[in-house]
């Protein structure tokens, strides 16, 4: 079975975002670029299926500028056998990541794709719905347990859902999108970061895709939330309940 | 007032009508006042009824499937892409629910889905959070049909009337086999839902153990509060993930919010700065929490803790 895992090249979540003067967006330029930590996890996933035998390669796809190579070395170094960068200067919806993905995931014909629930820039939590509605695939988002049952052509997986966990049954080929509890990725090992360096990236551009994209949204701005100030220090429990109870009454 | 149709998914386990479908509804009163509420599910007439007083609605759809008992997301988002073209909005809440359903339905109708708005500025212009809750961005849709997921905390949840709204019932089969529920696995909770409750009192990695979350329970059952958890708690295998409050857990903006033992990393501020009175209880004076806390409690909690519980058990036998 070939799976495509995709990831995505976002500031790093240890990192303060700036806001950028004109509001027009947010600071890239000189900040730490990690790959989102949710793809991190679809890596390592694919991996785990991969030394279980399940999956026989694992196809690692980004989208964006030429520095997303970076990211996909990292991917790469985590055990992805090759990569594909689609080159873009856009700024893309995940509506037309999806229409992309599509295209790669038919040109590879690949059986399984595993990606991250959202990217931790834009929080959209959209793009894996899209793909498998797309593609005509079952999906199974947020998963925090994947077993695949080849000869029965299924898979199981464990979504983490507001009310505790839902336990799916998928007829593959699926899209399945990672929660943080599915596992812990790994630490890359010198020598995987090596061998990542002698595997192939293939460049692409979308006009090499069959795709027709088109701009949906419009960011007109960005700014910081309303900040919330402090309010006071009480001095222990029988104030604190007196101003819950006579102030703000809440309690 | 426009009165360009628009369709809510409401969201339910064909039993009860989650409050997260009201607060959808306010959200969508302040675009048109053609709201059609859509239930979809098996044997779900409880919900359609139960939905029949709600101020704002025009009527409801009923779609009483067995394809549809399960709410899953390939045979919905194809029920509501085929009834949903001719509609200029789509809304469903921002929950597992409507995240997982709704971007697939967009898909398929080729259009953008915008994800989680917390206000309406126009007709096509939403504000949404973006680097988890630390960015607000504003967008503009251009798409003929609206495809949103709304932020239920960011609406107060619509009212009631006399007056009894239609329910029309639609018939529609599905042929979709794609997937299927083997098993839910709820968290059986005598307290409120993390998201419905009007008291949270969630503990942090200052909580030290799983055990130790038996004080916060103590005091959430004397407030008829719901229990959360910071992510640093649950990764210390404090308590299941379905407890946490954040960024990657869940958004809750109750009346009041107690933090304890929570230091107020970014990612956990992001899931309850919407509360409307915060009170912090901490043995760090400089920890984060406090610049946002309406009330601040320096000191040990393994001490506090005991206490609370019992000024608010005499309080109780005041009443």
């Amino acid at each position: 079975m070939k799976c495509l895992v995709s990831v995505k090249r976002v500031i790093d979540y240890n990192v303060k975002v700036r806001i950028k003067m004109d509001g027009s967006g947010v600071e890239t330029e000189n900040v730490k670029m990690s790959m989102n930590p949710f793809d991190e996890i679809a890596v390592e996933e694919a991996m785990r299926l991969k030394e279980a035998g399940i999956i026989t390669e694992i196809v690692a796809v980004s989208v964006g500028r030429k520095s997303a190579e970076e990211t996909l070395r990292v991917a790469l170094a985590r055990g992805a056998d090759r990569a594909i960068l689609i080159e873009t200067e856009r700024e893309l919806e995940p509506l037309n990541i999806a229409k992309i993905l599509k295209s790669v995931v038919e040109k590879e014909a690949c059986d399984l794709v595993i990606m991250g629930k959202q990217a931790i820039d834009d929080d959209s939590n959209q793009t894996g719905q899209m793909l498998a509605g797309l593609l005509g695939w079952a999906q199974g988002t947020n998963a925090s347990k994947l077993e695949i049952k080849l000869a029965e052509k299924i898979a199981e997986v464990t979504r983490e859902v507001d009310g505790g966990l839902e336990i799916l049954k998928l007829i593959l080929p699926a899209v399945i999108t990672t929660d943080l509890r599915l596992n812990e990725p790994r630490y890359i090992s010198l020598p995987n970061v090596m061998r990542a360096k002698t595997k192939t990236i293939h460049y692409l551009a979308i006009a090499d895709l069959n795709v027709e994209l088109k701009v949906h949204l419009k960011l007109l701005k960005v700014e910081p939330p309303a900040v919330r100030r402090a309010g006071i220090k009480v001095s222990g429990v029988k104030e604190l309940v007196d101003k819950l109870k006579n102030e703000a009454k809440v309690i | 007032m426009s009165s360009k149709p628009i369709l809510v998914l409401a969201e339910h386990d064909n039993e009860v009508l989650k409050k997260v479908t009201y607060q959808v509804i306010t959200a969508a009163t302040q675009l048109s006042e053609e709201i059609t509420l859509l239930v979809v599910g098996q044997a779900c007439d409880k919900v359609a009824e139960a939905a029949r007083h709600i101020a704002g609605l025009k009527r409801i759809w009923i779609v009483d499937d067995l394809a549809f008992q399960q709410g899953l997301a390939e045979n919905m988002a194809a029920l509501i892409a085929e009834i949903g073209k001719v509609f200029s909005y789509i809304l469903a809440p921002a929950t597992t629910y409507g995240k997982n359903i709704l971007p697939r339905a967009a898909a398929l109708l080729g259009v953008a889905q915008i994800s989680e708005i917390t206000q309406i500025i126009s007709a096509d212009t939403f504000v949404r959070p973006i680097y988890a809750g630390n960015v607000q961005a504003t967008v503009q849709s251009l798409d003929d049909i609206k495809v949103i997921t709304v932020r239920p905390t960011a609406f107060e949840p619509a009212g009631t009337h006399q007056h009894s709204i239609p329910i029309e019932k639609i018939v529609r089969a599905c042929g979709c086999q794609l997937s299927s529920l083997i098993a839910i696995q709820n968290v059986l909770s005598k307290r409120p839902e993390l998201g419905a409750a009007r008291i949270v009192v969630a503990g942090g990695r200052g909580l030290l153990s799983a055990e130790n979350f038996k004080l916060l329970e103590d005091i959430a059952d004397k407030l008829g509060a719901a229990v959360g958890a910071s992510r640093a708690a649950v990764d210390a295998g404090f308590i299941a993930n379905n407890y946490q409050i954040g960024q990657t857990g869940k958004v809750v903006a109750p009346d009041l919010y107690i933090a304890v033992g929570i230091s107020g990393a970014i990612q956990h501020v992001a899931g309850m700065k919407e509360s409307k009175v915060i009170v912090a209880i901490n043995k760090d004076a400089d920890a984060p929490i406090f610049q946002i806390a309406d009330y601040g409690l320096i000191g040990d909690l393994f001490q506090i803790l005991p206490a609370l519980d019992q000024e608010l058990a005499s309080q109780i036998d005041k009443k």
